[in-house]
Order: C-alpha cells, then structure tokens, then sequence
C-alpha cells in the first residue's frame, strides 16, 4: 500500500508539473498558435512577482494571487505592443518573443540582480509510513488539477469560453457575428499569460526564482503542447499525463536523469508515430 | 554592475576593460607607467553566477588596494573582465581572446571544474598562466594552473571522518552535480566512506538544470541513509535544499556538502532550511579572526553591499594576491618567470583565512580548514579547525619538478 501511494505521488506531483508548466502555453499556443518563446520568462516573472509581494508582508496564497495577476496584465500589454501586430505571422512572432524573453531576462536582471530568490512555506509535511512528504508538494497538485479543471469549464462551459473558442475557430465568422475579435484575442492572451505567472509563483517556495530560470521550463512547456495536438487541453493533459507517469515512474525507480531521457525519448517517438499529437485523431473537443 | 572607485575605461567586444580613478594612480605615483594586463573570466550571468558575483568584486578590490599601495613592480594593474555567461564555450572563446588580443600576463577564473579544463589547454597553447579560484575535484598538474582553493584531501578529509565518528553517519547517501566535478568528487566521497568503515547507499547525479527532486527524496527515505552527502552546483541545485528540509528535514537526517555555503546558498534559503548543514571551509565570515573581520569590512565597504561574502569571494582576493606575491618574487609579471617563482615553494600570502603558501611540486595550496554548520541567522558557526593542511592527494600523485611538462588531471581510484 504504501509502496502504491509513493508510486502514485511521485507520477502525480510530475504530472503536475507538467501541468503547471503548459497549461499558459496551451492557451497562447494551443488555442491561438502564437509561438511564444517569452512563455519561460512569464514563469520567472511570476516567480519574481510571488517572492517580491511575499517579502513584503502579503502571506504566500495572497502573493501567489497577485502574481498571477500582474503577469497576466503584463501578458496583455505584450499582447497589445507585440504580439497583435503579428497574428499568422509564425517566424515574425518567434523573432519577437525572443526578442521580448531577451529583454524580460534583463530587466529582471537589472532590477534584482542575477542571483536566486525564494520565499520560505511553512506547510510542514504528511508522512506515508516510512516516508515524509512536503505538504507544499501536495497543494501544488491541488493547485494544478483546480487551473486545469477551472480552464476547462470556463472554456466549455461558459459564454465566454464559447466567444473564445469561436473566435479562435473562424474569426472572421466571429467578427460578422459581433463578437470584438481584438478583445477576445487581448483577454485570452492575457488569460495564458495568467495561467503562467501563476504556474511561477507557485513553484518558487520548491524551486526558486532567478532571471535565467525560464530556460528550464519553455522546452518541456512547448514538448508538451506540442505533442497533445491540436486540442489544446484535452491534449495537453494527456500529454501531461503520459509524461508525467514516465518521468515519475523512471525517475523514482532509476535516476533523474533517466528520466528525463525517457520524457524525450517518448516524445520523438511519438511524435514520428503520431505526428499530428495524440489527439491527432480526434475531431471534435477541447 | 557597480564598481565603487573605479572607471570604466573602455568596453572592447566581451571584456570590460577597467582600471583604477586616476586619481589612485598619481597618488601612487604610478600614473605613467605601462600597466601590467590581469584577465578575469567568470560567469556574471546564467545558473553558476552563484559563485562568482562575489568573487568577481574581490578580484577588482585586490587589483585596486595593490595599485593604491604602489602598484606591482612600480606599475599598475589593469583588469579586463570577461562574463564568460555559465557557458563553457565563452571560456574559451574569451581565454583565447584574453591571452591573443588582451595580452593580460594572468587569467583568474573559471568557476566549474569543466570550465577549467576548457581553458587549460589554451592557456597551455599560448604559454599563459591561469589561477582556477575555486574549491575543486584535484588532481591536475599543469605548471600553468594553480589552485588556491581546498581539494577533497583538505575539505572531504576533515568533513567526512567528523560526521561519521563523532556524530554516527556511518551510511551515506551521495548526491552529485552531473559533471566531473560531481563524478570526481563523488568517487573521493566514497573512497573516504569506505576507508574510514563507512557505507556508501548509493550515488545519483544531477544535471544543472534539474530543479524537482521529490524522486530522489523518496529514494532517500527508502534507503535510510545516516547521512546525505551532497555535491550538488549551481542555482537550479538549491532547491534540493529546500526540498529536503521540506520532506526529511535536518533533524531526522544529516545533511553534509562539499559544495554548500560557497555560492552563498544559506542567503537563498529561509534561515531554517539552512539550519545544521555541515561543511568544511577555508573561509566563511563568521571565523573569529581580526584578518577575516578586516577583510569582511573592506570588501563590504569596497562593494557597497551589506552581506555575507563568503569562500568564493575571498577566493578572488586570495588568488589575486598570491599571483601578485609570484610576481613579486619573480621581479617580472611574464607568466614563465611566475611560473618558476611558484615552482620554488617559498610563495605565500597571509590573508583571510590565515597562511596561504603554494605547493612548489603541485600549484596547489596548503592553508587552515574548519568545519563549520549552517546556524539559524543564516550565518556559519565554527565547530572544528584544522591548521595548514596540505593538498595531499595531488601531492600524491603530481610532481612539477621532475615533470614540468605534465598536463595530466590524475583521478582517484575506488575498488
């Protein structure tokens, strides 16, 4: 039993955050195609954001809040300078959110300084038999599975969510219908950018904030989303999933490096099995 | 970056090219004089900055107090400062650019043991000398380098037997960084376990860039280990700290590092989480002599920060001025009358952390080791020290006298 609990935490706390990691990307890229190479600085941002609002008094839910929501107004500003010149335009869009991850690392880099950062948690830890585990590490999974499930529902379920995938489907059928398709493209990017910061704060109590971090991340973020396909939920969290398992499974029974080479491993083979994405196949979801 | 006191003086392509305000020159009375060229190759930027942000100030604040004090040999020094960004491949580009274009008579730097090897063949390429300011794995023998930094048989042998015979951590737990830094030193761990009739459970490697260490964790707590050893680098590493104290925690488990507290982890940290870990050192603010407390104040008022400086820092300064003392003995800064001045074994410096002196068989340096434990104010305390200890396993294995044409980094065994 308690064999098969350490087992089921480790594949879920991976899962997790894969999760945590793509479920910004999803939306940016999954449902609106921009290829955003800045996705790992929105992380740092949201991480910088977390430990600068925490040290100043607020308590760590408050900042992880907050956080979440600066990144996604910085999301939108981005959007508003950047991005919207450059819909449909992929080399343009990669070129300029290079250009906008450069920029974000050095100002960070300025403003704070190049060394790490952290805030402390105070959650202490559960114990399963012989073996303790970080009560933090156990709401990260909470946190995670709540975005991926609000995300969900507010997309399928939700008039917004319906304006949003409409316009992302036909926009120009969306515009004749009277939907501002500009707002809608704002607020969804905004949205992932939120999604993201939020995905920084909570990570940084475990792993740290520093201004090169993102680099750690975009790739295992775009991995991700890319292999889900092109429902970008749906395929994202089964990716998620499938990654998950491996890296929990391999990680925990060899080494992490392991690992991490059967993440990439897997990821090559199927995406030359199935190049358009596990839910290559499948025509109608989310 | 903030250099107090200093002038940018010219921004060449990669180096920053920065000497002393006039001002410290003329009233030196070394003005005029053609300056003597000092590199400096460390990672400003990127994961590994941890260990160099201090250390780069320190090696400016020595070039600045000796051109103060009259300069070397009645000229200044000039310092070029390349930001070699955690990438091996700006080492050697700038090592080459430093030696080529710069014409400086030293390198100082290079922070991981995969970084030094990078620049040693080019220093030996060129006929330069490279002083490699940093705790290390041991073993290399090369005229042109000099380490005045601990190797495992000053630090891991007072480290390791203290943890397992006066605190009971028979059992180890090996964590390492996955270069050769962490393969070697891993090995030296091992050895030491097994020599003093210890166990070693198990050994597990980390590239740079892993941050989730809850798999490890639990193998860990499967394992039960007495103590986890830990030779983990860079920024990314940190984490395991936390993730430790988070999971284990230090007070059912011993947490020893060979790697810990010198990129000024305990800062990173919330003072709990680096409450108790062990480690061995040459220097930490915290030792109770007026030569470290000098030198804390000094560099503190030379940088404008208000914080722990720590082993690295003071591993600037300490290269820098056992290179200069060379060049005194020597009466020439050209890196083969150095070389032949270290190789007489009668280079020292008094400094920081007591008497440096230089190894003339080995470039390596003997000086006074102190176990030390991470207390609750994010800060050191002293439990043990260890006066003048040589750099016995490289001096085991190189001889520069009867070879001065060795290159070799010799490697420990393990049965």
């Amino acid at each position: 039993m308690q064999t098969v609990l350490i087992y089921a935490y480790q594949i879920v706390f991976a899962f997790s955050i894969f999760i945590l990691i793509s479920l910004g990307l999803a939306v940016i890229f999954g449902m609106m195609r921009v290829i955003n190479l800045a996705q790992g600085e929105f992380i740092m941002l949201g991480a910088y954001g977390c430990t600068v609002i925490t040290n100043a008094g607020s308590p760590l839910w408050l900042s992880i809040i907050l956080a979440g929501l600066i990144v996604g107004a910085i999301g939108v500003v981005a959007e508003r300078t950047v991005i919207r010149f450059l819909y449909g335009r992929v080399l343009d869009t990669l070129l300029a959110t290079w250009g906008l991850s450069l920029l974000i690392v050095g100002i960070v880099t300025t403003v704070f300084g190049p060394q790490t950062e952290s805030v402390p948690q105070h959650l202490g830890k559960v114990t399963i038999g012989d073996f303790a585990i970080a009560t933090y590490s156990l709401v990260m999974i909470v946190i995670a599975l709540a975005l991926l499930a609000g995300t969900y529902a507010l997309w399928r379920y939700t008039k917004i969510g319906l304006i949003v995938r409409g316009t992302m489907q036909n926009p120009a059928m969306a515009r004749a219908l009277g939907t501002n398709t500009e707002r809608v493209y704002m607020f969804t990017f905004g949205f992932g950018a939120m999604l993201t910061g939020l995905a920084g704060a909570i990570l940084v109590p475990m792993f740290g904030a520093s201004p090169t971090m993102g680099i750690f991340y975009v790739a295992k973020a775009f991995i991700t989303v890319i292999s889900g396909g092109h429902l970008p939920l749906l395929g994202t969290m089964s990716a998620a999933g499938l990654y998950g398992a491996i890296d929990g499974l391999v990680s925990y029974t060899t080494v992490s490096v392991l690992g991490e080479i059967a993440v990439l491993v897997v990821a090559i083979v199927l995406l030359r099995l199935l190049p358009q994405g596990i839910t290559g196949g499948l025509r109608r979801g989310l | 970056m903030k250099f107090d006191r200093r002038q940018f003086m010219r921004k060449a392509t990669g180096a920053l090219a920065i000497s002393s305000l006039p001002g410290v020159l003329s009233s030196a009375g070394i003005a005029a004089e053609e300056p003597i060229r000092v590199g400096n190759i460390l990672d400003q930027t990127g994961g590994l900055n941890i260990y160099s942000l201090k250390q780069m100030k320190a090696v400016a604040m020595a070039v600045d107090e000796i051109n103060a004090g009259g300069g070397l040999l009645g000229r200044p020094l000039e310092l070029f400062f390349y930001d070699s960004q955690s990438n091996n491949q700006f080492n050697s580009q700038y090592a080459t650019q430093a030696l080529l274009r710069d014409k400086v008579q030293v390198i100082h730097g290079g922070i991981t043991s995969s970084s030094r090897e990078v620049m040693r063949p080019i220093v030996q390429k060129f006929g330069g000398l490279l002083f490699y300011n940093s705790l290390y794995e041991g073993g290399v023998c090369d005229r042109r380098h000099v380490c005045p930094g601990m190797v495992p048989a000053q630090q891991l042998e007072a480290l390791i037997p203290y943890v397992m015979n006066e605190l009971g951590g028979k059992k180890g737990y090996i964590l390492a960084a996955d270069y050769n830094y962490g393969h070697i030193t891993s090995k030296w761990m091992q050895k030491i376990i097994r020599d003093n009739g210890g166990e070693d459970l198990a050994v597990e490697f980390f590239p740079l860039d892993v941050t989730n260490f809850a798999p490890v964790i639990a193998r860990i707590q499967e394992a039960k280990p007495d103590v986890v050893w830990s030779a983990l680098v860079g920024g990314a590493h940190i984490g395991f700290y936390r993730q430790f104290e988070a999971a284990i925690g230090k007070g059912n488990m011993i947490l020893a590092s060979s790697t810990y507290g010198v990129g000024r982890e305990q800062m990173e940290l919330s003072p709990q989480e680096g409450d108790g870990i062990l480690i061995a050192t040459s220097f930490v603010d915290s030792l109770n002599t007026q030569a470290a407390k000098d030198f804390v104040a000094r560099f503190k008022e030379y940088s404008g920060e208000d914080e722990y400086v720590g082993e690295y820092g003071e591993y600037g300064y300490r290269g820098t001025m056992i290179w200069a003392e060379a060049v005194k003995k020597a009466g020439d800064a050209a890196p083969d009358a150095v070389i032949d001045a270290l190789a007489t074994g009668e280079v020292s410096f008094d400094g920081a952390g007591g008497l440096y002196s230089v190894d003339g068989k080995t470039n390596h340096t003997t000086m006074d080791i102190h176990i030390v434990k991470g207390d609750a104010n994010q800060s050191f305390e002293v439990i043990k020290s260890f006066a003048q200890q040589p750099p016995k396993d490289t001096q085991l294995v190189c001889d520069l006298h009867a070879n001065p044409n060795d290159t070799t980094q010799y490697e420990v065994e393990i049965q």
